[in-house]
């Protein structure tokens, strides 16, 4: 999960990495309250998880109260590719004379951690890199080494941090490292990091990334949770399912997350033939899944109301087919005559001839079974478009 | 021959007496897999189905010759279990978990490295099967045959799929090597290996996006893989910053992409299939 910048420095806050006074606010009011108690003159930030804020005009400073009511407004309710600002934060606006930057992240290639640190900071890193490649150290980081004094201090200097301040620079890799582990992030970076006119090296940005499967030994990042996430979204999580919201018309039900990413695919490409039909969801039961889980899958994907037609698309591994048909039943039963949308299934391995026998039998109107993943693709974009047609 | 996994390996199950590691324990001995030992803290002298539970992984491996082990345990607890196997030097561990933290991850493939003695495979992966010879995960094993096919994947259910696609030809080794942001074998490990197989002739690559292991998969590849390899990548449809169920399946920016990853496999000569199906007739071709 992507943490929003006030978060991050939430967490910066936490293990004493030096940063800008200031308090995030989702009201006007609340902002020109953060700037008087802070003292103008104040830095006004959107918050949203997308780069580019500061082009889309969500960053803008304030040298006193009413400007920041007057910045404060515009802001808060601009979009920003997409995303709308809810909230901006509210910060000291620290006098800068070098602006630099410090991250470290997940390295997959290697399987271990990178350093990356430069002297030129304040802008895109990947033009630093690609510009000017000499500019931007970058260090391995052994999972089980981790960042020592002596590893620190090697970035500061590889990097060409001024002998000056190599030390400050070295405390605050080791910080951010501590971070790292302790919060189990994927992704620590702050850019800029900044020196002041007075000698203070301060993170006047942060960028976190936390590791979603380490929630159970990180009670405290429950809070970080979106809280305006898609309702179908939250409803799902409460059933335990993996879904995403997509902008289709074709409801995806299907087991391990390879095999419906591939589902989507394959019914986006039999689309083209249709109009442009597309899948309306990511949604995966998993791994020997129950007649339950299936039923409350298919329940979740029926009651969006963009969803024209669904695919419940299976291939028992562990699965066994005749819940999955069950399942199917079960969903139809409950949700009665809600239940007015056509939903083409097609079940392979593991007790398939059962579980097909189960749907045949059932000789349901709406069901409709088709042997291949690829006839049942063409097949439920060819239902989606008639339907979408008519309306 | 086949890859890693042969008639002779013994497979030692650690969190056999756990509900998962019970039903899959059962599961590989009934497709003929040799599952010597059972691994679970404190419970050494149980049985399950008459096979012995040791209390830890060193037992196991005096008392039966095990060389395998397969990790079923919880998320909370797979990093000290994988690091005790790699401490009593098991060659090949199999770690089924999905779940576990990046860091434990990170940590335990690198201590595995620094012994020089065990190769893991996974974690959150569906193990590795070599039809007819030995099972070591959840790989259902009676949807394909033995055959001279190599398959490597991300996935557990395409590589099923896959399985199922060509089981008129059936397969020396597949491998699944998990969908997580670190894994302990990449493809570019199973192609080496394929390559080096006798008992092997051509091989079905399947990618996701995330990452760009297959990109690197396509460069080793061009220089080192001869015998065929056909591709598929799933994924294509995916927004950008949204995880597709596996936690290292996520577009982010320009990196990542399905359509990068197919580029790449392309200009390597591997022809990629546009579905499942598909790419199954492209070794179809290939194979008759």
């Amino acid at each position: 999960m992507d943490l929003y910048e006030y978060q991050a420095k939430q967490l910066f806050g936490k293990h004493d990495l030096p940063i800008t006074a200031g308090d995030v606010c989702e009201t006007v009011d609340a902002a020109v309250a953060v700037s008087e108690s802070i003292g103008a003159p104040v830095v006004v930030k959107a918050q949203v998880k997308t780069g580019g804020r500061g082009k889309a005009g969500g960053v803008k400073l304030a040298k006193d109260p009413a400007e920041t009511r007057e910045v404060a407004q515009a802001i808060l309710g601009m979009d920003i590719k997409g995303h709308t600002v809810h909230k901006v934060l509210v910060a000291h606006a620290a006098d800068i004379a070098e602006e630099y930057y410090v991250s470290f992240l997940l390295d997959r290639a290697n399987r271990a951690f990178l350093a990356m640190a430069s002297v030129q900071g304040g802008v895109e890193i990947e033009e630093v890199a690609a510009n000017n490649p000499d500019a931007l150290a970058k260090i391995r980081i052994d999972a089980l080494e981790g960042v020592t004094p002596a590893k620190a201090r090697e970035i500061a200097v590889a990097a060409k941090f001024d002998e000056a301040i190599q030390g400050q620079v070295a405390d605050i890799l080791t910080t951010l490292w501590e971070i790292m582990v302790r919060e189990d992030a994927t992704l620590v970076e702050v850019n800029p990091l900044v020196l002041t006119p007075t000698g203070e090296v301060i993170a006047l940005d942060g960028k976190v990334t936390i590791d979603d499967n380490a929630a159970f030994r990180q009670p405290d990042h429950a809070d970080f949770l979106d809280q305006g996430i898609d309702p179908i979204e939250a409803r799902a999580k409460s059933f335990d399912l993996n879904y995403v919201k997509l902008d289709g018309d074709v409801g995806i039900v299907g087991n391990g997350a390879g095999l419906v990413m591939s589902t989507l695919d394959v019914v986006a490409y039999a689309g083209e033939e249709f109009g442009g039909i597309k899948p309306a969801n990511f949604l995966d039961i998993g791994g020997g899944a129950s007649a339950e889980v299936m039923a409350n899958g298919l329940d979740i994907v029926l009651n969006d109301p963009d969803v024209q037609a669904v695919f419940v698309n299976i291939f028992g591994g562990i699965t066994s087919c005749d819940a999955v048909a069950h399942g199917i039943l079960q969903a139809i039963e409950q949700l009665g005559d809600q239940v007015t949308k056509p939903i083409v299934c097609r079940i392979d391995g593991n007790n398939s001839i059962e579980g097909r026998k189960i749907l045949t039998d059932a000789n349901h109107e709406l069901i409709e079974l088709v042997d291949t993943m690829d006839a049942a693709a063409r097949r439920v974009a060819e239902l989606a478009a008639e339907r979408k047609g008519a309306k | 021959m086949a890859i890693w996994l042969n008639d002779d390996s013994k497979i030692l199950v650690q969190g056999m007496t756990g509900s998962e590691g019970t039903k899959h324990t059962r599961r590989m001995v009934a497709s003929g897999a040799k599952v010597v030992a059972g691994v679970t803290p404190g419970k050494a002298g149980q049985e399950v189905d008459g096979i012995p539970v040791f209390n830890n992984v060193a037992d196991a491996m005096a008392a039966t010759g095990a060389n395998v082990s397969v990790v079923f345990v919880p998320p909370k607890f797979a990093k000290a279990a994988v690091e005790e196997a790699v401490d009593a030097k098991i060659p090949l561990c199999v770690v089924i978990t999905e779940g576990i933290p990046v860091h434990d991850t990170a940590q335990f493939y690198q201590y595995a490295v620094n012994s020089g003695s065990t190769r893991i495979i996974g974690p959150n992966c569906p193990g590795i099967i070599s039809p007819g010879k030995s099972n070591a995960g959840i790989i259902p094993a009676d949807i394909t045959k033995a055959g001279r096919i190599g398959l490597v994947s991300k996935s557990g259910t395409l590589t099923y799929q896959m399985m199922y696609e060509l089981r008129d030809f059936g397969f020396s080794t597949c491998v699944g090597i998990g969908g997580d942001p670190i894994i302990g074998t990449t493809h570019i490990d199973a192609l080496e290996a394929f390559q080096n197989d006798p008992e092997t002739d051509a091989i079905v690559i399947i990618g996701e996006i995330g990452g760009d292991a297959e990109e690197r998969a396509a460069a080793f590849i061009k220089t080192h893989v001869t015998k065929p390899v056909v591709g598929y990548v799933a994924g294509f449809t995916a927004p950008e910053g949204k995880t597709m169920g596996h936690a290292g399946a996520i577009v982010s920016g320009s990196a990542g992409t399905a359509a990068a990853k197919q580029e790449a496999l392309e200009a390597a000569g591997v022809r990629v299939g546009k579905t499942p199906s598909a790419t199954a007739a492209l070794m179809r071709e290939i194979m008759q």
